[in-house]
């Protein structure tokens, strides 16, 4: 009982005693866990590498300045390829996913003990696999290069794309697909007049958004050699050449800051 | 000619919407359903043009049995019938023109009406009808710029253009003030007189049901418990519509309606065997 009679007056209290002691529970039970944790961790860490890390940090830090900008000749190609690889990964990526949210919406899709099981399992193979693991399989099945770097991005976004569309799908107000239907129009019109209008600033604002993601992790799918900048720092890394490492993070977040810059134009001028 | 036969709506959750409801309605009839939240107003006109499925009984509209119709039948049939909503159900996102149009999606095929390839006589139409309705300057406003009345009207622009037979008006002025809900309700039993067409209008406000139907049919727990006249609307039949409460300024306020608003008198149903209002007790009401 969350309220008591205490001498005559009425006392209000948050939870009742049960609740109370489950919360108490939890927490210790929580702080028990993560102590024991801490303890593990604590066991398996050389200290001393760990004592050393900020004169390491430094140490590494003295060696990238001054980026050696001579070095950015060579990388023009690359984040091009780079920003190819996110472009068009997400146009892929989009495309599959509006049949997919489709299918996956409870209110659209064709069959609800068939179909969408298997919408909701594309979906949810897409996502749980990282975009790096995808480019790592592809490119052992397409061989190295700027295609397996696509469909990694690719099969990566469909998920994302494909999740975020049907839940707006599943949340359009219905009184105007019945107003659309109650005219005679066919299914099809439906879909274009109901529903299209409803879920097309949340697809635009989707796609955007996936773009801006795609673009930071298409740099590093060459480490694994599906194609773009990651291969230069890839290359330089391996090489200790840490000034040509530094100067590819600057254009890295050079790029990310454009895109995160372009992406929320976009956004507005649609929303 | 509408022809409503032993009507039955049962729910998949087993709740019985409409008991054997037997209805005719003659051309050009304005009727107006009343009745309490949950009787079965809104399941009875959505089966009209089936946007629910009825469970048991046949409907009719000038010989087509709109419940023996399969796919692109049906569609054809719900040409014929416009239908008004509770909250507009404009596509928001579409300008005031497109929302119009919408109403002709059962005459035109996909590509059609995905490129907004309307025929000229359609746009024609659509022109026409909001210069009826005092629209024809909000063409390129997108719906969701407009106010309510205004969508109203771009609601009734969207049932009218489909040149349908029957209208169904589902709560037509539940979001609306109370000039607005006037100016709604006039302008339909206008436009139904203009073009001879009938309506089914479901109504929560008894008194505009009063104003504005040639016919009431109160519904209760989907069952009719009350088709009739407007003026032989009486305390012991709202009782029988909603139960047991005092009727007396409900019904009075149609005669009072009927002297403040002089210029609508052929509008109004002249209720004769109702006592004078008191004026002071009606004030709140409005």
């Amino acid at each position: 009982m969350t309220v008591a009679i205490n001498g005559g007056a009425k006392v209000w209290q948050r939870r009742d005693r049960r609740t109370q002691f489950t919360v108490w529970a939890a927490w210790l039970a929580a702080t028990a866990v993560f102590v024991y944790c801490f303890q593990l961790i604590s066991d398996k860490t050389i200290w001393a590498f760990v004592l050393d890390a900020p004169v390491q940090a430094g140490d590494l830090a003295a060696r990238m300045v001054p980026p050696d900008w001579a070095f950015i000749t060579q990388l023009g190609r690359p984040i091009w390829d780079t920003l190819n690889i996110a472009t068009l990964g997400t146009v892929m990526g989009i495309v599959i996913a509006i049949p997919v949210s489709y299918c996956a919406a409870r209110n659209t899709t064709p069959s609800v003990s068939l179909v969408r099981p298997i919408a909701l399992f594309v979906i949810v193979s897409s996502r749980s696999i990282n975009s790096l693991i995808w480019a790592l399989m592809l490119v052992t099945i397409v061989g190295p290069g700027v295609l397996a770097g696509i469909l990694a991005i690719g099969f990566r976004s469909i998920g994302f794309c494909a999740k975020l569309l049907y839940e707006a799908i599943e949340e359009i107000d219905e009184a105007q697909v019945e107003a659309v239907r109650a005219t005679g129009a066919a299914g099809a019109q439906v879909t274009a007049y109901g529903i299209v209008p409803q879920v097309l600033p949340a697809f635009a604002g989707i796609s955007v958004f996936r773009w801006d993601i795609n673009i930071r992790e298409s740099t590093v799918l060459g480490l694994v050699g599906a194609g773009g900048i990651g291969l230069q720092l890839e290359g330089a890394i391996t090489t200790l050449a840490w000034t040509q490492v530094s100067l590819i993070l600057l254009v890295i977040i050079a790029t990310v800051i454009v895109s995160e810059w372009v992406s929320a134009k976009v956004r507005h001028a649609i929303i | 000619m509408l022809r409503i036969k032993g009507l039955t709506k049962r729910y998949r959750t087993g709740d019985l919407a409409l008991k054997d409801i037997d209805l005719d309605l003659p051309d050009g009839q304005v009727m107006a359903l009343i009745g309490p939240s949950g009787a079965g107003k809104s399941t009875l006109i959505r089966c009209v043009n089936r946007l629910v499925e009825p469970t048991t009984g046949t409907i009719t509209l000038n010989d087509t049995v709109i419940t023996a119709l399969g796919g692109g039948e049906l569609r054809r049939a719900r040409r014929r019938m416009g239908m008004i909503f509770q909250e507009y159900a404009l596509v928001e996102r579409l300008s005031v023109m497109e929302n119009v149009l919408s109403g002709r999606l059962g005459y035109v095929g996909f590509w059609q009406s995905w490129l907004r390839r309307f025929p000229q006589s359609d746009i024609d139409e659509a022109f026409r009808l909001l210069e009826r309705v005092g629209l024809d300057h909000m063409v390129d406003k997108r719906a969701d710029e407009l106010s309510g009345g205004q969508r109203q009207r771009v609601g009734i622009c969207r049932a009218l253009i489909q040149s349908p037979e029957l209208l169904l008006v589902d709560e037509p002025t539940a979001s609306l003030d109370p000039k607005t809900s006037r100016q709604i309700m006039r302008l339909i039993k206008e436009l139904c007189a203009e073009r001879r067409l009938s309506a089914i209008i479901n109504i929560h406000d008894v008194m505009l049901a009063q104003m504005f139907a040639e016919r009431i049919v109160g519904l209760r727990s989907g069952e009719i418990v009350y088709d009739g006249p407007p003026s032989k609307m009486r305390p012991e039949v709202l009782t029988a519509i909603y139960g047991e409460e005092d009727w007396s300024a409900t019904i009075r306020k149609v005669d009072e309606t009927e002297e403040a608003e002089e210029e609508e008198a052929d509008n109004v149903i002249a209720l004769h065997d109702v006592r004078q209002p008191h004026r002071d007790r009606m004030a709140g009401l409005t």
